[in-house]
């Protein structure tokens, strides 16, 4: 190699390297068309199969979009007809017939009928089936093809849920032809079918031509997957997205409300967040251990210092925003000389020291370190051990090997789990489980929501867990977008109803 | 030579194997099941033993460690458990990003590092050496993520100039894509570069030292003319040794640079596999990575080798 040589290849390569900087500034690529919109997302789905995983980011892009149910839920958190048009119940509450929409066709242009309704629940409810909410069907006996537009769901007990259950995302209807390619290739009846999916990085859908309700507004749409907070908040104020429907750093949303561009949408969620306690471990078998708790934490300070003030208090294991929900928020204030007393009566006048297992998501960890701190002033000595996802899973959740853990209940309508054997929080009753079985045999509204206020006081009054908060859903989105949902009543970005207002 | 390579080689393959063994291990002995992550909290037990069945997970373990060797020896990465596509699939898209990324910053932390490195150098001791080497120190003591941040803020949020992160991918939009690894490229040199500079610095400064630099004074030689011809490219054997090393550097940086831009790379993929138990796409991108890393060492050493011929009389 010669000298010269050296030294100008050298700058060669120093020069090519500012040239190739300054020719990629800008030359920023204009806005977008304004019949697209792109989504932010924190988890990107496993997969796109929503009967065959738990994950809400499946549902959250195919439920409604790409695959539908015969039923479904809207905004504000009602059953509505989708695939069925309607639907009568029999004397007896045992038979279901669902009057179904003609002319619906899959995105591959194979038609839709009652087989298909029968295919996807016989499918759902089979042997070796892998549909994460196996529970949901339990109550089915039977599917009967009356017609190709006429399908009987059969029960082997009343069911009050079915049509509630039916129109989560798990039991969207698939095509026998499809059902093996649905995880990497949707292919569903809804308003838009799936295009591409770039993993890793985005998941793009495309209105549906031959779609059978009233065409969507948007032509495309991407969902991009940005799972650090910091990039969340630099795509979004930079305008490079244009929604980010469950934002994921509540202490920047201040600063999306004082700008115009961007509208704010604070709603409910169905996340009942709680500090979970082992039931039938050392002093937290007694039930007074527990009140002293409940007593002992300033819920508000913790909505107030762990989630930047988004959240509602709860008081119960039930959404605020459902009709049954009552309000037990004052049977346990925050009272120090309270807790005390009651932790001296069940005799630990020194208290204790306990683990605290906590998940990754922001409001176990920031709230984790707020509690411990709360229980600290009555003596608990707590010991915070960050935990990853499938880490919990497997130690609290199925072993229940932990003392405390903070958690959110994001599934719809779960009150009874506290029914269930061996549930992680290791809570027995047989008053409740007597609820449970009485209220799933009841088909009045007025008498549900009757067992559902007794089923909330009941486990409040066994202090089974602490009540913390209800989680807010917290969407930034360009203030020109309309139509997307505020509240969170089923895991789903319905965009059917989404448009963009004139500019 | 060729005996010295043969021996480098059976190293080579003892250490990969050994790198298997204990990558499979550990992704065996750390708690979740891969099962219970996708079927979540209401799953019932019969549906879980469904899904463990066809994700076959219930083989023991040498069968499955055996399969996974023997797999890989024949291309054969697995299949993902939560995308059920191949991994060597997701791999081969993910390496589209990660490899621009990674050489790309090379690149560039070389082309800034060595003319910083000689400039400095030759101006030793004077006040703008003693001001490039303390940026360096600077940029060697920032994180790259916090460069990262920073960059977004100021030319994707002031400015407006490049977008904040993503990847439009390079059949789509090739100059978009160009354009979208700019910044991360940036910040994973700059801190790979500062180092790069100062080791460029101090191994100049010790060849300046040495006789055959007096001795090419001496015979007539000029000064710039010493530097470039005997100067340099003597130093530069150090500078190569970082270079090597440098590389697992930037492959654990680009972890960090692809969460921070969301960018569709191989160690996002890993990174996800990590939290979503798919395990089968940890150990195979893994294995991968460890494999790059070797392959690497080795082929430093063999050019070590090649350039400085007492290494190959070596028994």
């Amino acid at each position: 190699m010669h000298a010269n040589s050296l030294k100008s290849r050298l700058l060669c390569l120093a020069g090519g390297a500012a040239l190739t900087v300054a020719a990629l500034v800008g030359a920023q690529s204009s806005a977008e068309a304004k019949s697209s919109l792109s989504l932010g997302m924190v988890l990107e789905p496993p997969h796109l199969d929503a009967t065959a995983g738990a994950a809400a980011a499946i549902d959250e892009v195919v439920y409604q979009n790409i695959f539908q149910g015969l039923t479904r839920i809207g905004a504000d958190g009602s059953v509505l007809p989708s695939l069925a048009k309607s639907w009568d119940v029999s004397d007896d509450g045992l038979t279901y017939r669902f009057h179904l929409n003609t002319g619906v066709v899959f995105h591959d242009g194979t038609p839709f009928s009652a087989q298909d309704v029968k295919f996807s629940f016989d499918r759902a409810r089979s042997e070796d089936s892998v549909n994460a909410q196996k529970p949901l069907f339990s109550a089915i006996e039977e599917v009967v093809v009356v017609d190709p537009d006429t399908v009987d769901i059969k029960l082997n007990t009343p069911s009050g849920n079915l049509t509630y259950n039916l129109a989560w995302g798990d039991a969207i209807i698939v095509s026998a032809k499809s059902v093996d390619t649905n995880k990497t290739h949707p292919v569903g009846t809804g308003p838009f079918k799936f295009d591409r999916w770039m993993k890793g990085q985005e998941i793009r859908v495309s209105r549906f031509d031959k779609y059978w309700g009233d065409q969507p507004k948007l032509e495309q749409a991407s969902f991009r997957i940005i799972s650090d907070p910091n990039a969340a908040f630099a795509a979004m104020i930079s305008g490079d997205l244009d929604a980010f429907p469950l934002f994921p750093t509540p202490e920047t949303i201040v600063q999306f409300q004082a700008d115009p561009r961007f509208e704010v949408a604070i709603g409910t969620t169905e996340g009942e967040t709680i500090l979970a306690m082992n039931n039938a471990r050392g002093p937290l078998k007694n039930k007074l251990v527990r009140q002293a708790i409940s007593h002992a934490i300033d819920k508000q300070a913790l909505i107030d210092g762990a989630m930047f003030g988004f959240g509602t208090p709860i008081g119960t294991h039930f959404a605020p925003h459902h009709p049954a929900y009552t309000d037990l928020t004052g049977l346990y204030p925050y009272d120090l000389a309270k807790a005390k007393e009651l932790l001296t009566e069940a005799g630990y006048p020194d208290g204790f020291s306990a683990t605290l297992k906590l998940p990754p998501p922001t409001y176990a960890r920031r709230g984790g370190e707020l509690i411990a701190s709360d229980l600290k002033k009555i003596g608990i000595d707590l010991k915070i051990i960050p935990v990853e996802w499938a880490q919990w899973l497997s130690e609290v959740y199925k072993e229940t090997n932990y003392d405390f853990t903070i958690v959110s209940h994001v599934e719809p309508m779960d009150i009874g789990i506290y029914g269930r054997e061996n549930y992680y929080f290791n809570y027995h009753s047989e008053a409740f489980t007597k609820l449970i079985e009485q209220l799933n045999v009841t088909a009045d509204d007025a008498q549900r929501n009757e067992l559902l206020v007794q089923a909330q006081k009941l486990i409040t009054d066994d202090a089974v867990n602490v009540y913390l908060f209800q989680l807010a859903k917290s969407g930034v989105w360009n203030a020109n977008v309309k139509g997307l949902w505020i509240n969170a009543p089923m895991p789903s970005n319905d965009l059917s109803q989404v448009y963009w207002a004139n500019e | 030579m060729l005996w010295f390579a043969f021996l480098r080689l059976i190293g080579l393959m003892t250490t990969l194997l050994a790198a298997s063994l204990v990558i499979f291990v550990v992704l065996e002995v750390i708690p979740g099941d891969p099962a219970e992550v996708m079927l979540g909290l209401n799953a019932q037990a019969d549906t879980l033993a469904a899904l463990r069945a066809e994700l076959g997970l219930n083989a023991p373990v040498y069968t499955r460690y055996i399969n996974w060797v023997l797999g890989m020896l024949h291309g054969d990465f697995g299949v993902s458990y939560t995308y059920s596509v191949p991994v060597a699939e997701l791999i081969g898209e993910r390496v589209q990003v990660s490899l621009p990324l990674a050489s790309g910053a090379l690149i560039l932390s070389t082309a800034l590092a060595i003319p910083i490195g000689v400039y400095s150098a030759r101006h030793h001791g004077k006040i703008i050496d003693t001001g490039i080497m303390a940026v360096a120190q600077i940029g060697i003591a920032v994180p790259n993520f916090w460069i990262a941040i920073l960059m977004v803020y100021v030319f994707a949020i002031v400015l407006r100039i490049l977008p904040s992160g993503g990847f439009p991918g390079w059949d789509e939009n090739f100059f978009g894509s160009l354009q979208a690894l700019l910044l991360p490229v940036i910040a994973l040199a700059l801190p790979q570069a500062s180092i790069l500079a100062r080791v460029m610095r101090s191994a100049l400064l010790d060849v300046l030292h040495e006789d055959y630099i007096r001795t090419a004074r001496a015979k007539g030689l000029s000064n710039k003319a010493t530097l470039w011809r005997h100067g340099v490219r003597n130093a530069l054997i150090p500078v190569l040794t970082i270079l090597g090393l440098q590389f697992s550097f930037l492959i654990a940086g680009t972890v960090i640079i692809e969460n921070a831009f969301y960018l569709p790379g191989l160690g996002r993929l890993i990174f996800q596999g990590i939290t979503q138990r798919d395990l089968i796409v940890v150990k195979s991108s893994v294995m991968l990575l460890v494999a790059l890393t070797i392959i690497v060492t080795f082929l430093v050493d063999i050019a070590y080798a090649a350039i400085d011929p007492r290494l190959r009389r070596r028994p």
